[in-house]
């Protein structure tokens, strides 16, 4: 826990951090909170969906977030991947100060640094599957040879090189977060951010879908998955547990 | 770099909703279409004016005394004569050539032809004048019109007429009321001016005419050229002095002849047809107008449909410049493919136009410009709105979004 003693002793020092001399504990950690705040306005009523979060994630985490609907899961990932942007405190992904950025600094660290997979896929369902992969890699501005080279590879990764030219809809509820899965990798982001991938899956699909997952974080990759599930929650080796927009825990856990 | 694949993907959105996208089309068509027709129709009335003005020559002014009124009464008497022509000739500061002329119907007879024609009575400037040029032969002279010669000058359908050609009539003779006159030349063709086709005319020398065929000294009309250098008004002016003078009229009496600007007239039909097309463009804009609406309501039910996979790019790393320049596009190919067939309709239409009710017709490469110029900006203003919109919609909203 070096690197939380690290932020705390920042904050009480109330020092605010250049980007010319970060502190280790940000140039070390992919993800770095550093009391953030988010709250949102209801008429005259403030809710206050993240309360003061300080929070590391460092290179090949797997970590779950978890909490009871309205404790601030949703609000967290949304922060973290740059959909949403903190009220108040830092958030530093890969050394970048994010709420400082503008849309287009957004965008691009969204593009770049973060790999979404979501509950209900969220596919385009007029483009075959191929077409879906690309679609970050078109924002990125990527030449189409290279990027049908690079989403064909995606898709063998999670199993479906066969079926690059199926549309969504000609797919079944696993092959679909297949490729979600192959959209959120195809960039080489930094954080694969899963938003209850299991959720729309019966429990046969959903394993298959975790221990693809499993696979991933084996090859390196970093991935925070938000769930509700406790046996999703097994796979990850580390369990965050969020209660009314606060962290209530925070624990290594054994992995599956 | 990204628009070629931001109209791919337009052009696949509007494939998936072909029926609405026709629909919508339908504006863009028809507007489009109405704006070439009619735009077409107004240069082809343009440009038939254009050709009669450089037929008869726009700065021709026609002196005659034949239909004044007097007193709201119409006078028919003549008052022009040669000498008046003569007077005129000599007063050259704007005046580019004084052309007398007399015709009549009369009646003329080559071998077993007999044809009814108008013999034109005048000077061997007339062909300069009027912009004439002889195909076969040569005009008569100064000589030939002070030694009152019997030669004659044939319209370019005259020989056709006597079942011959113009090589084969050059150097015969032919009767008017029955005096022989010889044919020296014929013209070449100018085509119809709208009331009168020069080319069935015949011409002689004036002295010719008035010695032998009305044996007065009397003309019909004066043609004035006025010199280019001089304008059309001081050429009226001095006509006016001249003849007062010569036909010696008080002040404060009326004139006994009468000055037609054939540029006046022509101009004034000009200005009616430019009237003309201006309205039914107008009216074809207006149309254009309301199709551009259709594009924009579309498009906003299309950014409403959207709106998930508006936020799932957004999601993916498209920035709000990215989207908006994907709607904005979808909009501009909806109008430009509208444009593209109302084009070919308008083009069809205008032809059909010229084919069938005979009317001229001219399509321009401008008003085909304009017309695509139109569209696209037709889908740029119209698309603009709903494309903001849509680049405005909140990320996590429209990930939301059923």
């Amino acid at each position: 826990m070096g690197l939380l003693a690290g932020i705390i002793m920042d904050k009480s020092q109330n020092v605010r951090m250049s980007p010319d001399s970060l502190p280790d504990y940000l140039t070390e950690a992919i993800i770095c909170f550093v009391d953030i705040g988010r709250t949102y306005r209801m008429g005259s009523e403030t809710i206050y969906a993240l309360r003061s979060i300080d929070m590391v994630i460092k290179p090949n985490e797997f970590a779950a977030v978890m909490g009871p609907s309205g404790s601030g899961k949703s609000t967290l990932m949304n922060v973290i991947g740059c959909l949403d942007s903190p009220t108040t405190g830092d958030y530093w992904l890969n050394g970048r100060l994010v709420s400082e950025m503008n849309d287009r600094q957004l965008a691009k660290a969204r593009n770049q640094d973060i790999g979404f997979v979501f509950q209900t896929f969220n596919l385009l369902n007029r483009m075959s599957a191929l077409h879906n992969v690309e679609v970050p890699l078109i924002y990125s501005g990527m030449k189409r040879k290279e990027r049908h080279e690079r989403a064909q590879h995606a898709l063998e990764i999670v199993g479906l090189a066969d079926r690059t030219l199926h549309r969504p809809l000609e797919l079944s509820g696993g092959q679909r977060q297949r490729v979600a899965v192959a959209r959120a990798l195809v960039t080489e982001p930094s954080i694969l951010l899963a938003d209850e991938p299991t959720g729309n899956l019966d429990s046969t699909t959903g394993r298959e879908i975790m221990s693809l997952f499993d696979d991933l974080h084996e090859s390196g990759n970093t991935i925070i998955v938000v769930t509700h599930e406790q046996e999703i929650a097994d796979h990850a080796r580390r369990i965050i547990r969020l209660s009314d927009g606060a962290i209530v825990d925070d624990q290594p856990s054994g992995g599956h | 770099m990204l628009l070629g694949e931001t109209t791919l993907i337009a052009l696949q959105s509007i494939r998936g909703n072909l029926f609405r996208a026709t629909l919508t089309m339908l504006g863009i068509i028809i507007g489009v279409a109405a704006v070439i027709t009619m735009v077409a129709l107004g240069a082809g009335a343009q440009q038939a004016i254009d050709e009669q003005m450089e037929a008869l020559g726009g700065d021709i002014l026609s002196v005659s005394s034949a239909g004044f009124f007097s007193r709201g009464i119409a006078r028919n008497q003549q008052t022009l004569t040669t000498g008046d022509a003569l007077a005129l000739a000599q007063q050259s500061v704007s005046f580019g050539g004084v052309v007398p002329e007399i015709n009549g119907r009369r009646q003329i007879k080559y071998g077993n032809k007999n044809l009814n024609l108008t013999v034109l009575g005048t000077t061997p400037n007339y062909a300069d004048v009027h912009l004439f040029s002889i195909a076969t032969g040569r005009m008569f002279n100064q000589s030939d019109d002070s030694a009152r010669r019997r030669v004659v000058v044939l319209g370019a359908e005259v020989p056709n007429m006597l079942d011959t050609d113009a090589t084969g009539i050059l150097g015969k003779t032919i009767q008017i009321r029955s005096i022989s006159f010889d044919v020296i030349g014929v013209l070449e063709a100018k085509g119809s001016s709208g009331w009168h086709n020069p080319d069935d005319d015949i011409w002689i020398p004036l002295s010719t005419a008035q010695f032998r065929v009305t044996g007065s000294d009397f003309v019909e009309t004066i043609s004035i050229k006025v010199r280019e250098d001089s304008s059309i008004e001081l050429a009226m002016v001095d006509i006016e002095s001249v003849l007062r003078r010569e036909h010696k009229i008080l002040p404060g009496a009326d004139n006994d002849f009468s000055i037609m600007n054939r540029k006046q007239f022509l101009d004034t039909r000009q200005e009616a047809t430019e009237i003309f097309t201006y309205l039914l463009a107008g009216i074809a804009a207006v149309s254009l107008l309301v199709g551009g609406i259709g594009i924009m309501n579309i498009m906003l039910v299309t950014v409403t449909e959207r709106t998930r996979e508006i936020g799932i790019r957004k999601a993916m790393g498209a920035t709000n410049g990215n989207i908006m320049l994907q709607f904005l596009v979808e909009a501009m190919v909806l109008c430009l493919l509208g444009g593209g067939i109302g084009l070919a309709l308008g083009i069809g239409a205008a032809y059909i136009a010229a084919e069938f009710a005979g009317w001229q017709t001219q399509v321009s490469f401008v008003s085909v410009a304009t017309a695509f110029t139109f569209s696209a900006a037709v889908g740029l203003v119209f698309g603009i709105w709903p494309a903001k919109r849509a680049a405005g919609l909140d990320p996590i909203e429209a990930l939301r979004h059923e």
